[in-house]
């Protein structure tokens, strides 16, 4: 198990700009092991495209050190531009362009032997489920088909590690799952990838090791199922009339009374486990005015792991690059 | 740098598919200077006393103002990149890519020698007789695609520099004022004491006379045609390194 990406405490600050703006990163380390996915899962703000652009070689930070590879992302910074990919947080293709000339143009660019271009654009948009509108301009495809082949635009040269800006903010639920299985076989060919999202879902559904960030550092990090045991599990909310209705069914539940009237009874998510809870409602006789069973969202994890919720932040000014 | 020259070519061609394929700069580059010769022959035409035909008098007026117009475009389409997250990705990628600049200073100066064919072309069956032999034409393109270089790099880096299309937009203005006060439709003596002054001592006129000179085959081995390269050379030299400095600082 080695490390293909490493930063130790990484400092930096725009306030040159803006000098009442508190430092953007402020001793951030992680690690992303070879042939993984490492998702720095974090609110808007939290530092992630600024952690990004450090890695990618685009941002000199001003305080530690970032590996690819081993080569350091400020001295060794065109070794490390020959390893790896950045998919950025906007969908960097030419929309005048096909996408097949998009393709073209970038494996020229990564100098791809002149013959093995095409055959290689040709695979990423088979590979890719864009063989059909390759020759059509990118300015009328979907959203997602532009997304696969802003990855694919990436992938020309198999990097050893691929950089994703928050891939799937903006796509639709379909698209977002498409964009997920691409994301599965460029892993599963061997490339690593740094994920960054705003997501929990996501950072779930595709990464070994989630880095949460906020305020410039990671807070907590482990794998998907380390934070949310952390968090606690998902849970039957129920939503009622009055906190009168709710002091009745709460010792129902075996639940503390709440003061409010919602009540939350934490639930492995079986069939068994939530009927037997909805029985238990049923028989107090109170009607409940809505009710779900809801996962840990990204506002809990924070809330459970920051002490305040993961929107705070998003309200603060957005910055240029944001 | 092995692989600058492959780059540079990539770069041109999708400098050269993006002008192509964008109706506004197509616009600009074949109607526009069409409409604005048409405009000045016809409607001034009468008016300006110059001796000569007007039509010979404007032409390369003409052409340097549409040299302006098609730099707006470049302008716009460097700021593109700089905001679209395009220069990002090259910027993590082992390419020199500052070459995306150069991409679209080739495209502009293929654009403005299709410009400048048409605008000769409807010039001459508007009744413009040049008496240039082809050493004197070639010298002529030559002067003005200099010209061109100039004001491209220059738009490229007020490209490099703005941070809003907006911005970049408002570059044409800057541009377009420079041929107006000069000899490209005038002759100067007829401008305001104050204006000549500024109009005797800027790029323009000299490369507006220097093309005139050529294409009437009345050129000698003049100063004139020195200033005029002179001007185009050092002016294009210093955009172009401010282009690229602007390019390297901006993150
Ligand atoms: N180039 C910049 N100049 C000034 N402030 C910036 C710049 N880039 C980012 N910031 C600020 O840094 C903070 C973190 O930004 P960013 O790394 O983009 O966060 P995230 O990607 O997690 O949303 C934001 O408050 C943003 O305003
Ligand atoms: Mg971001």
């Amino acid at each position: 198990m080695t490390a293909i990406v490493t930063a130790e405490g990484l400092r930096k600050s725009f306030a040159r700009r803006d000098p009442a703006s508190p430092p953007v990163l402020d001793g951030l380390d992680l690690e992303l092991e070879e042939g993984a996915v490492l998702a720095l899962l974090g609110p808007n703000g939290a530092g992630k495209t600024t952690t990004v652009r450090i890695l990618t070689t685009l941002l000199r930070p001003d305080a530690g050190r970032a590996t690819v590879a081993g080569h350091d992302v400020v001295r060794d910074a065109s070794r490390v531009r020959e390893l790896i990919s950045l998919t950025g947080q906007q969908v960097a293709v030419d929309d005048k362009l096909s996408g097949a000339e998009n393709l073209t143009m970038m494996g020229h660019l990564a100098h791809l032997p002149r013959r093995a271009v095409r055959d290689r654009v040709d695979a990423l948009l088979t590979a890719f489920d864009l063989a059909d509108a390759a020759g059509r301009r990118v300015a009328t495809w979907s959203g997602g088909m532009r997304r696969r082949l802003d990855l694919a635009a990436g992938l020309l040269t198999r990097p050893r590690v691929m950089f994703l800006d928050e891939p799937t903010t903006g796509l639709d639920p379909r698209s977002r799952q498409a964009l997920w299985d691409v994301v599965r076989g460029v892993v599963a060919d061997g490339t690593s990838v740094f994920l960054t999202t705003q997501y929990l879902e996501e950072a779930d559904r595709l990464a070994r090791r989630v880095a949460l960030v906020d305020g410039g550092r990671v807070v907590a990090e482990g794998t998907p199922a380390q934070l949310k045991r952390e968090v606690g599990e998902a849970g039957v909310e129920l939503v009622l009339a009055s906190p009168a209705d709710a002091a009745l069914v709460a010792p129902a539940l075996a639940v503390p009374t709440p003061e409010g009237a919602r009540v939350r009874v934490p639930t492995d998510g079986s069939v068994a486990h939530v009927r037997a809870v909805l029985s238990a409602v049923e028989a107090t006789g109170v009607v409940p005015e809505h009710w779900e069973v809801r996962a840990p969202t990204l506002d809990d994890v924070f809330l459970a792991l920051t002490g305040h919720a993961g929107q705070e932040r998003a309200a603060r000014p957005a910055g240029v690059a944001a | 740098m092995r692989y600058l020259l492959r780059d540079v070519t990539t770069m041109s061609v999708r400098g050269l598919r993006l002008v192509t394929r964008d109706l506004d700069a197509m616009i600009t580059a074949v109607v526009l200077p069409v409409i604005i010769l048409l405009l000045f022959v016809l409607v001034f035409g009468g008016a300006v006393d110059i001796g000569t035909g007007y039509i010979t008098y404007v032409t390369p007026g003409v052409i340097l103002l549409a040299a302006g117009f098609g730099a707006a475009n470049t302008a716009l389409a460097v700021e593109r990149d700089m905001s679209s997250g395009m220069v990002e990705r090259l910027r993590s990628m082992p390419v020199a890519a500052w070459t995306v600049l150069t991409g679209h200073v080739v495209a502009s100066l293929v654009k403005n020698l299709a410009s400048t064919a048409i605008v000769f072309g409807v010039s001459i069956l508007m009744g413009f007789r040049p008496e240039a032999t082809p050493w004197e034409w070639l010298a002529a393109v030559g002067v003005i695609l200099l010209f061109v270089a100039w004001i491209t790099w220059l738009a490229a880096l007020v490209g490099v520099l703005v941070r809003s299309p907006d911005a970049a937009g408002g570059f044409t203005f800057g541009v377009m004022f420079l041929p107006y006060v000069s000899s490209a439709f005038v002759p100067v003596e007829t401008l305001p004491t104050w204006l000549r002054g500024f109009a005797e001592h800027q790029p323009v006129t000299p490369v507006i006379e220097t093309v005139r000179a050529l294409l009437s085959g009345s050129a000698g081995p003049g100063g004139e045609a020195a200033l005029a390269v002179a001007w185009c050379l050092g002016l294009g030299l210093v955009s172009m390194v401010a282009a690229g400095l602007a390019f390297r600082a901006r993150r």
